[in-house]
Order: C-alpha cells, then structure tokens, then sequence
C-alpha cells in the first residue's frame, strides 16, 4: 500500500477586512491536515486569521496559451474606462 | 511544435526575461529553463531540510530556555523553507517524492555546508551569523528572479531569515563578553566556520561554467565572487566587533578598491566535501533516508484514515 498525500492550495486572509489570498501549497492527507500543516508552515508569525485549503485538483485554470481570445475583449473596450468620455473642464466633481 | 515554432517561442521569452516579466508555472518556457529550475529550486529544498540536522541536535542542550525557543522555531523556519521551496519546484512538473528520492539516493546535491558537524555551543552561534548570513546575501539576490514562485518563496524566507542572522550573533556576542574559555569557544567556532561559510558561494567565477547562462535567465543577479566579496565585506567588521579573529592571515582591507582582498580558499576540501567526503556527509543521508523510512506507516495510516473517513462519509450521504 503506497499512496502519497495529495497536493492542497492555502488561501489566507491576513486580517478581516481582506480577502484571502493565495499563499502557497503543502500535502496532507485530509482537509483538517492541511489546515493544521497551513497553520505551522503559513502563520508563524500572525501572518493570518482565517485559512482556506481546497485540493489543487479542483482548480480549474485558465490556459496561459488561450490569453489572446482569453482577455483581448478587455482590451479593445476603452469605452468601459471613464478616459474614453470627452467633458468640458468646467463639470466638477466627475 | 516544429524547431522554427520553438526558436521562436525561445526568442519570446527571452525578451519577456529581459524586461523583468516573471515567468509562471504554466507559461511555455525552454525545457532548459525547466530543468534547470527544478534541480537549482529542489537543490535549495534540500539544503533547508537537511540544515534543520546540525542545528536541531542542539535543541535539548541549548543552555537556557530563551536559546531554547529560539533555536527550536528557527529550525522550525529552515522546515518551513524547505516545504515553500519543495512546492515551488513541484510546479514544474517533479513530485514530492520524486525529488526526496533524488536526495536519498545521492543524485541531488545540498549545500555542503551541513555537511560539517557542530561540535560546541559556539557553533550554534556561528552558523546563525556566518552560514545564515552567507544563505541570505545568496537569497536577497534571488528575491527578483525570473521565475514566479521561486520568487515569491524567496521573499518570504527573506523576511524571515534575519532573526536567524541575528540570534546567531547574539549566541557570539554573548559568548565573546563572558569567561575566557567562552572566547575561545567562540574563536574556535568562527576559525572551523569562516572557510567552510566562503565555499557557500560556490566556486569561482572562472570554474563556474552555468553562470552566464543563470544571469541571462536572472536566476542569479550576481556572480559567486562578488557575492564572496559582499559577504566578507560586510562580515569582518562585525568579527572586529566581537573581538575575535578571521582565520585568514592574508585578510586585509584594500583602500583602492574598498574591499577586503583574502587568502586563497582551499578548492581541494570544496570538491572532496562536494563529492561527497565531507565530514559528515553519510551521517546527514543516513538521518534523512532513516526519517523518511521510520515515518512511512504514519504517512500511510494518515492516509488510510482520510479515505476510511471519505467512505464513511459518502455512506452516510447515500
Ligand atoms: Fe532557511
Ligand atoms: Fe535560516
């Protein structure tokens, strides 16, 4: 019997108030590992208040080699940002 | 890909390299870039984990309680640092236990640093100050390296690598304002330390044949010499300060260039321990192999347990 332990993805908030942010990735057997092994290895110094774990495999990523189709939309939309809106100088407060 | 394909997705990243883009882990890269990556980051991975046994034998006769916690969370951090950089490596594409392998079996290297004992209590003070030292004047200058995670990694460890430093030199201090023999504990601590923490920078510029190559992909910002240099450059005045001597007798402060010209390292030792023959060598594999094979039936009964927990969930579901 040889199973290794599967790969975990931590997410920590670092204080309420913000998000929680991807910090890095450990192995453990079961949720409640991860967590702990999350505490020691992520929050030795009140680094966090609150941790995520979710398995790596249930990720789904976006492929770097689709970014063209992927994100070009974003980019030929100016009309989305407030720039691409000629006002006269005199409007305040715009 | 046809060859044409990949001269040119070369030609790309390497201008992506140039102007300072970091390079992620699903992004296409050179099989090159990956392979080198791989050994250099797991090679650092290992260094960590098998710093944590020179120090860690110390942990229970550490002379007070402060030194006590002190010691046990800084090997409680080299730990850590391994883990960050095992995950780093492991994006591209090796496992885990791929890379323990490679280790356990001798085809990956560590730094041969942890291949010295430390024979006194002035040695725990010593590698804080001279190795720790050495190891972040080596990782401030990776902090900005190409590749994502291998940078974000060494951030973290910078940030936490100054206590290390610094507790070391405490331990040194401490002794050099005590008795007598604690002087010349400390004195004998840095006369066994200073070579062997020189060689951590790796040999020359002119025998180090991958360095231009790691420049080009910024996975080192600076050659081993002048890393060298820094390193005694800011090192020996804080020797002075102790009041203890560099074991160098051609050390001297050079007023033309500003730095400290040194004695000639001894090249023959850096190979022999490099190959393998280094004091403690065999004592570090047989540590490491005899923890990873002692702790085999927890690892599979923690996995056992989690998937007698997962079925006992799924019937309770269904
Ligand atoms: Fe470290
Ligand atoms: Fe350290």
């Amino acid at each position: 019997m040889k199973k290794d332990w599967p790969l975990w993805e931590v997410f920590v908030r670092s204080k309420n108030g913000l998000e929680h942010r991807h910090f890095g990735s450990l192995h453990a057997a079961d949720a409640a590992m991860a967590l702990e092994n999350a505490r020691d290895v992520y929050t030795r110094r009140n680094e966090g208040v609150s941790i995520w774990v979710v398995e790596s495999k249930y990720i789904t990523a976006s492929n770097p080699e689709d970014n063209g189709e992927m994100f070009e939309p974003a980019q030929s939309k100016v009309y989305r940002h407030p720039t691409f809106y000629d006002l006269p100088d005199e409007v305040k407060h715009m | 890909m046809s060859e044409k394909e990949v001269k040119n997705l070369e030609v790309i990243f390497e201008a992506r390299i140039e102007r300072d883009d970091k390079i992620e882990p699903k992004d296409w890269m050179p099989e090159k870039y990956r392979k080198t990556h791989i050994r250099q980051i797991s090679q650092h991975a290992h260094s960590e984990i098998v710093g944590m046994l020179p120090e860690g034998n110390w942990i229970t006769r550490a002379p007070s309680l402060r030194r006590k916690a002190a010691l046990l969370a800084k090997v409680q951090d080299e730990g850590g640092h391994g883990l960050y950089l095992y995950a780093a490596a492991e994006t591209l594409g090796i496992s885990r236990e791929e890379m323990y392998e490679q280790l356990h079996t001798g085809k990956a290297k560590y730094s041969s640093i942890f291949n010295y004992p430390a024979i006194t209590w002035a040695d725990i003070g010593a590698i804080g100050w001279l190795v720790d030292g050495a190891a972040i004047i080596n990782q401030v200058a990776l902090c900005s390296t190409s590749f994502g995670p291998y940078a974000r990694a060494m951030v973290r460890i910078c940030k936490e690598e100054s206590f290390h430093q610094r507790q070391g030199y405490e331990i040194m201090l401490t002794l050099c304002r005590g008795t007598e023999e604690q002087k010349a504990m400390a004195q004998d601590a840095l006369n066994r330390w200073w070579w062997p923490s020189l060689m951590m920078f790796g040999p020359r510029d002119e025998d180090s044949p991958h360095t231009a190559q790691s420049m080009k992909w910024k996975l080192k910002r600076k050659t081993n010499d002048e890393l060298r240099q820094q390193f005694i450059d800011q090192t020996v005045p804080q020797a002075d300060l102790l009041g203890i001597s560099v074991p160098d007798p051609e050390l001297k402060f050079n007023s033309e260039t500003g730095h400290y010209d040194f004695g000639e390292i001894d090249w023959d030792e850096f190979w022999q321990v490099v190959k393998g023959h280094g004091p403690c060598n065999k004592e570090r594999m047989e540590a490491r192999v005899g923890a990873w094979e002692g702790g085999a039936w927890v690892r599979d009964a923690a996995m056992a347990y989690a998937e007698k927990q997962e079925k006992r969930k799924v019937a309770k579901a269904s």
